[in-house]
C-alpha cells in the first residue's frame, strides 16, 4: 500500500524551519498531485505546499501553528491504490460492501500502542468500540461516523490518555470533526473512563483553548504551552534507543512545561525530629493495633495541612491574569514506582488526623504501585510533597507541578551533632535532623512568605502535638 | 543576419534589455483600486501565470484606507475599535500574505508582483531580500540611503520603516502580494495599528524624507525599473 510522506520542503537556502499556518485539506480528502495541500509561513512569507502525489490525505502529523524543521514529515498521503480501501465511503454502498469478499479486518483487540503507528483513518476506526449495526459489515462504520472519528493526533493522544472513545464525543469542528476543545469539555464533564493505565501525575489538558483560533498568537501560545517537543540527538554505536512509555512521556512534557512557565525559587530549613520521634514511639502500639503504619511522610503531610491554610498564596496557583486561592488542602504525595513516579492526592488533608492521613497515604501508595489508582486520585493537588531523602539524598530542589504554587522536598533524616542550649549552656547533642526545601512559584510566593511558611512548618513539626 | 548566438553569454552584453532570453515583466498602473478587487485580480493572474498564459506582472496601485491582517496577524495590533474605523472610513481585510498587520491608503505605492520564480529563484527568503534590494535601489535614485534591519523584513531609513513587505508564494512558485512604499502617506493612520507588530520603531515616507512628495508617477516608474533590474526582467510598462 503506497503511503507517501509529505515533508516540510526546503523553500530557500537560509530557511531551516517553517510554521504550518493552515492545512488546506482535511484527513480523508482527495488530492491530486501538485494540488496545494497546506500553507506554511516563514518570516514574511506564506507559501503553499503542493501535494507530492495523488491520493488521500490520511494523516496530519504537524498541526496548524506548529513550527518544524525542514524535512520533518508533515503528513501522509495514501496513493490511489491504497487509499481506495482506507477511505472509500462505505455507507451508501453498504450492502454491496458486505457482500464483497474482503480480507477480514480484525477490529477488536486493536487498542494497542501499535495503533499510533497506523494510518490515522484506520487507527480511529479501530478505536471505535460501539458494536451493533457495524458488526454486520466487515468494515463497519458509516461515512458519517468516520467523519466524526476524524481527529488530529493531538486529540487522539488526549483521548488515549483519558481512556475516551472518540466516537462518543460529539464534534463541533469542520464536518463534525472532534476538536481539542470538544474532547476537553467531554472529559471535564466526566466523560473520561479509567484508562488502561492510571493517567499521569497531572493530566495535561487545562489550557483554555484559544478562542477563535483565527490568529496565530493563540496558536503559538498553544504550541509553547501544551505541545512540548524534545530535541533529538544522534545515537552512537552500542547505544539503545527506546520510545518513552506513556508515563515517562507525560512526565517529561509536564516537567518542561512546569519549568518553562513558573519562575522557581527554593528555600531551605533544617528540621529537628526529636519531638516527632517521641510522638511516634508513644503512638506506635496504638497504631499497630489499628493496622496503620505512620511514616515520617505522614507527620510532614499532617503538619503541612495544618500550616497551609495560614498561607493562602502557598496553596494557590497563578491563572491567566488572576490567582486561584484553593478552597481545600489537597496534598500530592510523590510515589516512586521505580521506574517512574506518580503523585496520588490526599484530598482535604486538613480534615484528617495523623493516623487518617497515614492510612490514606499507605492506601494510595500501595495502589499506585499496583497501578490501580483512579484518574481522579491523581488530580487536583494544591500542594505536593516529595521525599528525595528516602534514599539518603541530603535534599533536592523539586519542580513545582503545574497548577500549584509550591512543593516541599524532604531530605534524608540523619543523626547529626548539633549545638543546643541546656541549662543556659551551649552543648553539642546528637539529634535526628533533616533538611527541607520548599520550591515555590515566585510569581505568587515572595521569599519572605516562603520563609514564614517554613518557619511555621518547623515550629509545628518540632513541637508536634501528642494528640494529632 | 546569421551570427553565432549563445543564449548564456548575451546576458552580460550592454544590450541586455533586448536580448531575447530575458523574461518580460509587465508593469501595470492600476490607479486606485479597492483591496478586495486587487485581491481578486491577483488570484486570477496567479492562476493565469501558473498556466503560462501571461508573462510576469508587476501591479502598481494605491488602495483606499484599509487595514490588512496577514496570516500571522495579532488582533491586539489593530489599535482602533470598529466604531473608530468606520468613522475614519478604514476597511479591514484578512489576506493570504505572510506577516502581521499593516495599513494601506492614499499616497502609498503598492506593488503586487505576480512572478514565476522558477527555475532559478525558488527561495522564499531570497525573494523577500530581492524585493528589499529593489526598493533600496529605488530610494537611492533620490539619494536616500535606505537599508535592512536583520529580522525585521522591510525597508528602513534609520529607525523608521519606509516600505513594508508581505508576500505569498502559491503552489508552483507563483508570487502574489508584495510591498507598500510610503510616498505621501498620511502617517497618522499608522497610529491605528502596530505596523507588522513592531512597536519600537516608527514609520516614514518619501515626503517626510525629502521635504516634499515626488509625483506618484515618477515613483512608480523608478520602482518598476529598479524592480525589473533586480529580478533580471525586461520591463514593459502598460
Amino acid at each position: 500500500m503506497a503511503r507517501i510522506e509529505v515533508p516540510m520542503p526546503q523553500m530557500g537556502e537560509s530557511i531551516a524551519e517553517g510554521t504550518v499556518s493552515k492545512w488546506l485539506k482535511n484527513i480523508g480528502d482527495q488530492v491530486s498531485r501538485d494540488e496545494p495541500l497546506l500553507e506554511i509561513s516563514t518570516d514574511k512569507v506564506d507559501a503553499e505546499i503542493p501535494s507530492p502525489g495523488a491520493g488521500v490525505l490520511v494523516e496530519v502529523a504537524v498541526q496548524q501553528g506548529q513550527t518544524v524543521e525542514v524535512g520533518t514529515v508533515l503528513g501522509f498521503i495514501e496513493t490511489e491504490k491504497g487509499a481506495a480501501a482506507a477511505a472509500a465511503p462505505s455507507a451508501p454502498a453498504a450492502p454491496a460492501a458486505a457482500a464483497e469478499p474482503e480480507a477480514p479486518t480484525p477490529e477488536p483487540a486493536s487498542a494497542q500502542p501499535a495503533a499510533a503507528a497506523q494510518p490515522a483513518a484506520k487507527a480511529s476506526l479501530a478505536a471505535s468500540s460501539e458494536g451493533g449495526a457495524r458488526a454486520d459489515n466487515g468494515r463497519g462504520d458509516s461515512a458519517e461516523e468516520r467523519l466524526r472519528q476524524r481527529s488530529t493526533p493531538l486529540v487522539r493522544r488526549i483521548a488515549e490518555e483519558h481512556g475516551v472513545d472518540i466516537a462518543q464525543v460529539s464534534g463541533t469542528g469542520h464536518a463534525g470533526r472532534v476538536t481539542k476543545q470538544d474532547i476537553l469539555s467531554f472529559i471535564e464533564q466526566g466523560g473520561a473512563q479509567q484508562g488502561r493505565e492510571p493517567a499521569a501525575p497531572t493530566a495535561p489538558p487545562r489550557v483554555a483553548a484559544a478562542a477563535g483560533g483565527a490568529f496565530s498568537a493563540d496558536a503559538l501560545w498553544d504550541v509553547f504551552y501544551s505541545q512540548v517537543r524534545h530535541p533529538e540527538f544522534p545515537a552512537r554505536e552500542g547505544d539503545r534507543v527506546e520510545p518513552m512509555n506513556r508515563i515517562r512521556r507525560l512526565t517529561a512534557d509536564h516537567m518542561v512545561r512546569a519549568k518553562r512557565v513558573a519562575p522557581h525559587v527554593h528555600s531551605f530549613i533544617e528540621i529537628d525530629f526529636t519531638q516527632i520521634d517521641r510522638v511516634r514511639s508513644a503512638g506506635k502500639a496504638r497504631w499497630e493495633q489499628a493496622g496503620v503504619k505512620v511514616s515520617y511522610t505522614a507527620f510532614v503531610a499532617w503538619a503541612v495541612a495544618r500550616v497551609l491554610p495560614e498561607f493562602p498564596m502557598v496553596n494557590s496557583t497563578v491563572s491567566g491574569e488572576g490567582v486561584i486561592y484553593r478552597g481545600s488542602v489537597n496534598i500530592g504525595i510523590a510515589v516512586d514506582l521505580n521506574p517512574g513516579l506518580i503523585v496520588p492526592v490526599v484530598r482535604r488533608a486538613d480534615e484528617l488526623n495523623l493516623s487518617g492521613i497515614a492510612k490514606r497515604i499507605g492506601d494510595l501508595a500501595q495502589r499506585a504501585r499496583d497501578k490501580k489508582l483512579a484518574p481522579d486520585e491523581i488530580q487536583g493537588a494544591t500542594f505536593s510533597i516529595t521525599n528525595p531523602g528516602v534514599l539518603g539524598t541530603t535534599v533536592g530542589m523539586p519542580i513545582i507541578p503545574e497548577g500549584t504554587a509550591a512543593i516541599l522536598g524532604t531530605g534524608a533524616i540523619e543523626k547529626k551533632p548539633v549545638v543546643i542550649e541546656a541549662d543556659g549552656h551551649d552543648v553539642i547533642a546528637i539529634r535526628k535532623r533533616s533538611l527541607f526545601s520548599l520550591g515555590y512559584d515566585h510569581r505568587i510566593v515572595d521569599g519572605a512568605d516562603a520563609a514564614r511558611f517554613l518557619a511555621r512548618l518547623k515550629s509545628v513539626l518540632e513541637g508536634f502535638p501528642e494528640d494529632a | 543576419m546569421p551570427r553565432a548566438f549563445s543564449p548564456g553569454s548575451s546576458r552580460s552584453s550592454k544590450d541586455s534589455l533586448r536580448t531575447p532570453e530575458l523574461r518580460a515583466l509587465h508593469a501595470r498602473r492600476l490607479g486606485t483600486l479597492a483591496y478586495a478587487e486587487a485581491l481578486a485580480l491577483q488570484q486570477q493572474l496567479v492562476a493565469r501565470r501558473r498556466r503560462g498564459e501571461i508573462a510576469d506582472q508587476l501591479l502598481l496601485l494605491e488602495h483606499p484606507h484599509v487595514i490588512t491582517l496577514g496570516t500571522s496577524a495579532r488582533t491586539e495590533h489593530v489599535l482602533v475599535d470598529d466604531d473608530m474605523r468606520q468613522l475614519l472610513d478604514i476597511e479591514i481585510h484578512d489576506t493570504g500574505r505572510g506577516g502581521d498587520v499593516t495599513y494601506h491608503g492614499p499616497g502609498q505605492l503598492v506593488g503586487y508582483p505576480i512572478l514565476d520564480l522558477k527555475p532559478d529563484r525558488c527561495d522564499l527568503h531570497r525573494y523577500v531580500r530581492d524585493i528589499e534590494a529593489a526598493l533600496i535601489d529605488t530610494l537611492r535614485t533620490w539619494a536616500i540611503e535606505a537599508g535592512r534591519k536583520p529580522g525585521l523584513t522591510g525597508v528602513w531609513v534609520g529607525a523608521d520603516k519606509v516600505a513594508a513587505i508581505g508576500v505569498r508564494v502559491a503552489s508552483g512558485w507563483i508570487t502574489s502580494h508584495g510591498f507598500a512604499l510610503n510616498v505621501s502617506t498620511d502617517l497618522q493612520f499608522f497610529d491605528a495599528i502596530v505596523p507588522c507588530g513592531i512597536r519600537q520603531y516608527g514609520v516614514t515616507s518619501l515626503e517626510r524624507l525629502l521635504g516634499e512628495a515626488p509625483p506618484m508617477d515618477d515613483v512608480l516608474e523608478r520602482t518598476a525599473r529598479c524592480f525589473a533590474t533586480t529580478f533580471g526582467r525586461a520591463l514593459h510598462v502598460a
